[in-house]
């Protein structure tokens, strides 16, 4: 069933039009001088020399970490190749060379590349990593000339990912 | 009614009842065996089927129950009328187990449940839980239990043993002492079936590792075989070893070609590229296993130098149907004189259209040179190609002279146009002097030779895993392989080539059509269906 909802009745002052307006010129006016004498907190950022602070637990691009003592904390198990939605991520493992200071973790990659064309920040390879060798860091703003300068190879992937504590240790004593 | 004629009813059989299904089951089997036939799995580790029995892993534990018996020697009867059961007091290893008349068993207790948990346990107490760099992670029984059966926690807190870690046993096997479960499968294998006794288990206890015999290598012709058997990542294979994650493989059923027995086997591979060749089970041609040589002879496949694109020698084209053109113009132009080069690595179907081109190009020979090396006595055969039987039942001649006969039929000027099917005639014998005076040479083939160099017109073709089509073995078996991937850059299979060479009607290839109109015209295939030859293949007779 319709239901008619009746116009409203407008007064005479709202008629007229005018003090409708004049009381909007009077909100930008003001607004305007407030801001320009930085008399309150201003909501704008100059980007791009100015950049938004990430939230706690923002998910930007995945990283690759190294522990306290430099090691780098993947062991190429795949297992963040396999999860990937969009499959973004391509690693090529290979043994690790007898001479190597970790020679018994065995195994490392060989090449490890994300292609940032494809990621959708899902945060699955983060959470599947048995190493926790892969984060997704605060760099969130990518830009490249290039398709090739997307897909960020493991160098990359290792400086923007910085070294993380790890907690559990469970190659010291292999 | 009694059936005359059943194989079966000569076997005694035992009636049991395997979690309340009854089954009827051959005397001797074991209680694994028995609930597999009534549908059930029970875990296990160290029982195999081809393998004498260990019963050291006790993951098969069930519990068992034979009917009571009266003082009269009959058993007792419950109200309903069906015997009651007496159950064992302890639960029983199901592989060495022998399913009794009027047995019961039950998988799924309290007591078995807790049997398997308590075993899992126990096993995972020394393992070094390093799943994330070990091959077998993805087929690991070990995992695969751990997540069905096992408790899901760790109460262990001391120490865990230290066991050797990557240990090369010999040139193909890497062993990691510490996930051994001490199945002791490679042993009995090695012992067995390779009949090379390497393997032991050395010290006691917890302490116990596997390990070859002093001053002994693992290194015979079946070792890897041991990789498979292996229900734990114990054993790799150091040529797969860190190539592969097992779960990015595609398996397809194919057929190894590198000789002329045709075992059975699972092509994985990723993309186009071949990681690693398995056996796959059939009883009549390869069992379980299959030789280490044919099963790391996939490398060509990979090869970088594969060829990609067809080429006319005299113009420098790469276009398919200038090549396809060219090939058909040198046949007409040379018909009546026409030599035929193929190979065992061509399938029937191939053999079979081979057979008509040489029909429709009056071809003066046919031949197709014989391939041979040491064979043993599991599995091997001296003749290294898969299909020499269906070369000699599509008439071809086969031997170690063809070469000889092509060079005679060339010196008698009979020949002026080679067909080289995966074979090179200079490899065959043939003076590549007397080859480069021919007026056309057309090679269909997947890696480069000094034929492919000489060809007039080069049409690349495909290896076996990359298309379908049926293989002879040396015991007339018929078998069938499968394409894993389509071949490299702008290569086809043979049969689409061969296909075009005679008519050039470039439609799509229906491969079922090809073999039908082969067993068809050939006496020796009557009737033959081509479905039901996916799985094990079916003999011949000729
Ligand atoms: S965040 Fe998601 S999409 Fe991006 S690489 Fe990781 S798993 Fe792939
Ligand atoms: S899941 Fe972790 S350890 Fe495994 S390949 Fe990815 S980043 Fe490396
Ligand atoms: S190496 Fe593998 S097959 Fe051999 S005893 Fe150990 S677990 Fe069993
Ligand atoms: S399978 Fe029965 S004890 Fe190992």
């Amino acid at each position: 069933m319709a239901i008619i909802t009746p116009r409203p009745q407008l007064t005479l002052a709202e008629r007229l039009y005018l003090p409708a307006i004049v009381s909007g010129m009077w909100l930008t006016i003001r607004h305007f001088f407030v801001n320009l004498l930085g008399l309150k907190k201003k909501f704008t950022l100059e980007y791009p020399d100015e950049k938004c602070p990430p939230p706690p637990g923002c998910r930007g691009a995945p990283t690759l970490v190294r522990d306290e003592d430099g090691r780098e904390k993947c062991v190429a198990c795949q297992l963040c190749e396999f999860v990937c939605p969009p499959r973004a991520i391509r690693v090529t493992p290979e043994a690790l060379p007898p001479g190597s200071r970790h020679a018994k973790i065995e195994k490392r990659p060989a090449a490890f590349e994300i292609n940032m064309l494809r990621c959708i920040y899902c945060g699955f390879c983060q959470e599947v990593c048995p190493e926790e060798a892969i984060f997704l860091r605060e760099k969130t703003i990518l830009t490249g000339a290039s398709r090739r300068e997307l897909v960020h190879d493991k160098q990359r992937l290792l400086a923007l990912g910085g070294s993380r504590p790890d907690s559990v240790k469970k190659w010291k004593d292999k | 009614m009694a059936d005359p004629v059943s194989k079966t009813s000569a076997v005694e059989r035992v009636n049991l009842t395997v979690d309340g299904r009854a089954v009827s089951v051959p005397k001797g089997w074991n209680l694994i065996q028995a609930a597999r036939k009534a549908g059930f799995h029970v875990p296990h580790y160290c029982y195999h089927e081809k393998l004498s029995v260990g019963g050291n892993c006790r993951m098969c534990l069930v519990e068992v129950g034979l009917p009571r018996m009266g003082p009269d020697r009959k058993p007792v009867l419950k109200a309903d009328g069906t015997p009651e059961i007496g159950w064992l007091p302890r639960p029983q290893i199901g592989c060495a187990t022998q399913a009794g008349e009027g047995m019961s068993v039950r998988l799924n207790s309290q007591l078995v449940k807790e049997c398997r948990r308590s075993v899992l346990e126990f096993l995972l107490i020394n393992h070094p839980l390093d799943c994330p760099i070990c091959d077998q992670a993805g087929e690991c029984k070990l995992q695969e239990y751990a997540f069905q059966y096992g408790g899901g926690e760790s109460r262990f807190v001391e120490e865990k043993e230290r066991k050797p870690k990557k240990v090369e046993l010999g040139p193909r096997v890497t062993l990691d002492d510490e996930r051994c479960i001490l199945c002791t499968r490679c042993v009995r294998f090695c012992r067995e079936i390779a009949r090379d006794d390497v393997l032991g288990i050395f010290n006691r206890g917890s302490h116990s590792y596997i390990s070859c015999y002093p001053g002994r290598k693992l290194e015979n012709n079946y070792s890897l075989n041991t990789v498979d058997l292996c229900p734990v990542g114990a054993l790799t294979s150091t040529d797969f070893r860190f190539k592969m994650r097992v779960w990015f493989l595609k398996e397809t059923s194919s057929l190894c070609a590198s000789c002329a027995r045709g075992c059975n086997i699972t092509v994985g591979s990723r993309e186009g590229v071949v990681h690693r060749f398995k056996p796959r089970c059939n009883d009549a041609v390869n069992s379980h296993w299959m030789c280490d040589e044919g099963r790391l002879n996939y490398k060509w496949i990979n090869d970088e130098r594969r060829l990609k694109k067809p080429l006319i020698r005299a113009s420098g084209s790469a276009k398919w149907d200038e090549a396809l053109a060219a090939a058909r113009d040198a046949l007409v132009r040379n018909r009546g004189r026409v030599a035929i080069l193929a190979s065992g690595q061509c399938s029937c179907e191939e053999l079979f259209l081979l057979k008509k081109l040489a029909e429709t190009y009056g071809a003066v020979v046919k031949l197709a040179p014989a391939h041979e090396g040491p064979g043993d006595n599991l599995l091997v055969e001296t003749d290294k190609t898969p299909n020499m039987n269906g070369v000699r039942l599509m008439g071809f001649e086969a031997g170690r002279e063809v070469g000889a006969k092509l060079s005679d039929a060339m010196a008698k000027g009979e020949v002026a146009a080679l067909v080289a099917v995966r074979e090179c005639a200079v490899a065959a014998g043939v003076d590549a002097g007397a080859l480069k005076k021919m007026d056309a040479i057309l090679a269909i083939d997947v890696l480069p030779s000094p034929t492919v160099e000489m060809a007039s017109v080069v049409l690349p073709g495909a290896a076996h895993v990359e298309k379908t089509g049926t293989f002879i073995n040396f015991q007339r078996r018929l078998q069938r392989f499968h394409p894993a991937f389509a071949p490299p850059g702008e290569a086809r299979t043979d049969l689409w080539i061969l296909g075009q060479l005679p008519g050039g009607d470039s439609k799509p290839l229906d491969y079922e059509k090809v073999f039908n109109r082969m067993c068809g015209e050939t006496p020796a295939f009557q009737a033959l269906p081509w479905e039901p030859l996916t799985e094990k293949g079916v003999e011949v007779e000729w």
